[in-house]
């Protein structure tokens, strides 16, 4: 998948996550987290976004995540709501490889 | 034993913390809504975050519904996707009109099940009730397929379209009532009554619930954790009909053993719809959890 523009997915309620995603040339993938448990949670939620975005084939990317206590499952779901409207996806979804 | 739907708790579908937390209150079904709660904008970020949900957290025995967009709309095809990827227990269909529109959700789920291999037929559905031909074609609607469990009524959408309002005595909504549950039980499937949306008048509310289990409701949709106690309450048979219903299904069972035919109690015959009624008594006590504690006193 290719991000194409800048998009951003999620609120900055409690149990939420924002993801703010831009496009990038090259050096892979860039995580710019704020969290309020980042000390005890921040390598875990890094690894979701990483992750989240290898499984839809993003390389270069920018993220800037807002964490307000996010279960993974939340975090999954905001970063490939974003990707796909970065990538101007919506309503071409590939469910074969997010599930 | 047959499920208890007492209480179907709405949960909005864009909402992480609620997704998250709404099964710890104890309502029989959860039904997590991607239509009418969700902005057109968030229509994909709701999707995700509840197909990552359900795909996730353990719910228990809680049952998982999702209120799906139509297909009329650019969202409902992609809402039956992921939902029955994602193992979703029932899909909910909103504002059903006629059979055609249970049969072409249900031809979208099948190709799903079938991509994916999951059993066929195990995403069950079932269907609102919201404007009056849908109440006209409710028995049409009710025996449409073999997933189908239940049939809800809608009133918001429906008492508009009736060129009325929701009064406090609900005899606005008394036909479309009498209507769905007649043909929920004509097709062998669950009655689920609307919300009641003053989350503060818990008096209402309790009268609202009364009147609907009167009429032979299963349970009450219901938008807020505080409004499930009081479903269950007057749900819950009282120790009398418990005892009663315990005495009828001895007497029926002594009967069976002994031979005969016909079933007296204290003098009073006892046939099967009185069977199935004092059947129907103690599955409600003992979801409640109060069955074995009438018969501890019993003891």
């Amino acid at each position: 998948m290719e991000i194409k523009k800048s998009s951003i997915a999620g609120t900055l309620e409690s149990s939420d996550i924002q993801i703010a995603i831009e496009p990038k040339k090259e050096n892979g993938i860039e995580i710019e987290l704020k969290s309020s448990v980042e000390k005890q949670f921040g390598r875990q939620i890094r690894k979701v976004i990483t992750e989240t975005l290898q499984s839809l084939g993003i390389k270069n990317v920018k993220v800037s995540a807002v964490d307000k206590g996010a279960l993974d499952c939340t975090i999954k779901a905001r970063v490939e709501c974003a990707a796909y409207r970065a990538a101007d996806a919506k309503e071409k979804y590939d469910w074969e490889v997010m599930d | 034993m047959e499920r208890l739907r007492r209480t179907m708790m709405f949960v909005p579908g864009s909402n992480p913390g609620m997704v998250k937390e709404a099964y710890i209150y104890g309502a029989d079904s959860l039904m997590f809504d991607l239509e009418d709660a969700v902005a057109v904008t968030e229509k994909d970020a709701a999707r995700f975050l509840v197909y990552n949900a359900l795909k996730t957290i353990d719910y228990g025995t809680t049952e998982l519904v999702v209120r799906i967009n139509g297909l009329d709309t650019p969202f409902g095809r992609d809402d039956i996707e992921a939902m029955v990827r994602a193992g979703v227990d029932v899909i909910r269909l909103p504002k059903t009109e006629r059979k055609e529109d249970i049969e072409e959700v249900e031809a979208v789920i099948e190709e799903v099940e079938r991509k994916i291999g999951r059993e066929v037929g195990s995403t069950k559905m079932m269907a609102a009730v919201e404007s009056p031909i849908g109440v006209i074609n409710a028995y049409q609607i009710a025996s449409s397929s073999k997933r189908l469990i239940g049939i809800a009524l809608g009133a918001e959408d429906y008492v508009t379209n009736m060129k009325t309002k929701r009064y406090p005595d609900g005899m606005e909504l008394l036909g479309a009532r009498t209507q769905i549950v007649i043909a929920a039980r004509a097709a062998g499937i669950y009655a689920l009554d609307t919300v009641y949306s003053n989350v503060d008048n818990e008096e209402g509310f309790r009268n609202e619930v009364e009147l609907i289990k009167e009429l032979g409701f299963d349970g009450k949709s219901v938008i807020n954790p505080r409004q499930i106690k009081p479903v269950c309450e007057i749900f819950t048979p009282t120790a009398q009909e418990i005892k009663k219903s315990i005495d009828v299904k001895r007497a029926a069972q002594d009967a069976l053993e002994r031979g005969l035919g016909v079933i007296s109690l204290n003098g009073k015959m006892i046939d099967k719809p009185i069977i199935e009624r004092a059947e129907r008594v103690l599955q409600l006590a003992a979801a409640a959890g109060v069955y074995e504690e009438v018969m501890e006193n019993e003891k």
